[in-house]
């Protein structure tokens, strides 16, 4: 009795024994019970106070797991489901905004990438091109070996450089002449009988790589009347060995415009 | 003893079965809980007071559960739930508190 009350005094038994039911008991035995209602009632009690402990324990159980395990969502009201979702559908809404704007700028960046990627690809190519014309980078492709052969050694500075103009004239894009690769700047000088370029003192026989279309060359060296007729008349002589592929390995430095300057256009 | 015992058999038996708690007693389960957990607070008073009455522990239990899930039903019927949850859950804690209270100076004298 008044198990669950609050803290209020309990109605106090008039003793403290645990059935109260048969209230009104014989006043010689206060304490005691009649003896066949005892144990069958004190059973029966403890049993059913065992079961409901027992179903207690279970629900404790089974509620706590329930808790722990399942999501928290599981157990919110609908206003609080609806105020949730509200509130997902918001954030959905600016992240998706979000992916919007971030693709923009993904795309912005991707093309001026690529603008970027293409004007490199450009830059480096007019490189190599330059390079090559230039003889500052290695060239290598089709072309002509020649050799001058001039026992006689009657041949000029002149007659040399009419070589490597017959050769550019006939398209030779690059020319290595001796141990010099011929470009803009090169120099044929006579200095004390022998014929230097670029201050390289040539000893015969000239060898002569020039890359380029290699009939054309060949075409434009024999040419009646040209520097191979010119060779033989002085007593020399000038063969022309077309090649699939020539390679010039000789470089030059360039040097840097003292006086001239890219003019704007 | 028994109670304690059978107690720990319900926990046992929850832990290993694994039930799943049904959607319709979901929102009653946690209150009815609360409320037995109050009778038995006051079913181990009264054991210590020298009062305890197998009949009144098991009707207040009873009851206690009963009530406490109506509560929470007529709650979620008049759309106060959450409210009335919470009020169920603050008076029986108090009760329990009292409770508390009760068996401590029993046990400690203090």
């Amino acid at each position: 009795m008044a198990d669950d009350d609050d803290s209020t005094a309990p109605v106090q038994p008039d003793d403290g024994d645990k059935t109260a039911s048969p209230a009104k008991l014989p006043a010689k035995l206060p304490a005691k019970l009649p003896a066949k209602e005892r144990p069958t009632a004190r059973y029966r009690a403890a049993a059913l106070i065992g079961v409901l402990t027992a179903a207690l324990g279970f629900a404790i159980a089974v509620q706590v797991r329930a808790n722990s395990q399942s999501d928290s969502l599981s157990n919110l009201r609908e206003d609080d489901l609806i105020g949730i979702l509200d509130n997902q559908n918001a954030r959905g809404d600016r992240l998706r905004q979000q992916i919007t704007e971030l693709e923009q700028t993904l795309r912005r960046l991707q093309d001026s990438g690529d603008r970027n990627a293409a004007a490199r690809q450009q830059a480096e190519q007019d490189a190599a091109a330059l390079g090559i014309l230039l003889g500052t980078l290695p060239a290598t492709g089709p072309g002509v070996k020649v050799t001058i052969t001039d026992p006689d050694r009657k041949l000029t500075a002149e007659d040399l450089l009419d070589v490597v103009e017959e050769l550019r004239g006939a398209g030779a894009e690059a020319i290595q002449f001796g141990p010099v690769r011929v470009s803009t700047s090169t120099s044929f000088t006579t200095s004390g009988g022998a014929i230097a370029i670029d201050g390289n003192v040539l000893t015969g026989p000239y060898t002569v790589f020039a890359i380029g279309d290699s009939k054309t060359l060949d075409t434009a060296l024999n040419i009646p009347g040209g520097v191979a007729a010119a060779t033989r008349a002085a007593g020399g002589d000038l063969v022309v060995d077309e090649r699939d592929v020539v390679t010039i390995t000789v470089i030059r430095s360039l040097s840097t415009p003292k006086y001239a300057s890219p003019a704007p256009h | 003893m028994i109670a304690a015992l059978a107690l720990i058999v319900g926990i046992v038996v929850g832990l290993v079965f694994r039930p799943t708690v049904p959607t319709w007693l979901e929102p009653y389960l946690p209150i009815a809980v609360v409320a037995a957990l109050d009778a038995v607070f006051g079913g181990v008073r009264a054991r210590l007071d020298g009062i305890f009455d197998a009949k009144v522990f098991v009707v207040s239990f009873i009851s206690n559960v009963v009530v406490a899930a109506l509560i929470v039903f007529m709650g979620d019927k008049l759309g106060v739930g959450a409210q009335l949850s919470t009020a169920v859950v603050v008076v029986l804690g108090i009760r329990i508190f009292g409770n508390a209270a009760a068996i401590r100076r029993h046990v400690f004298r203090a």
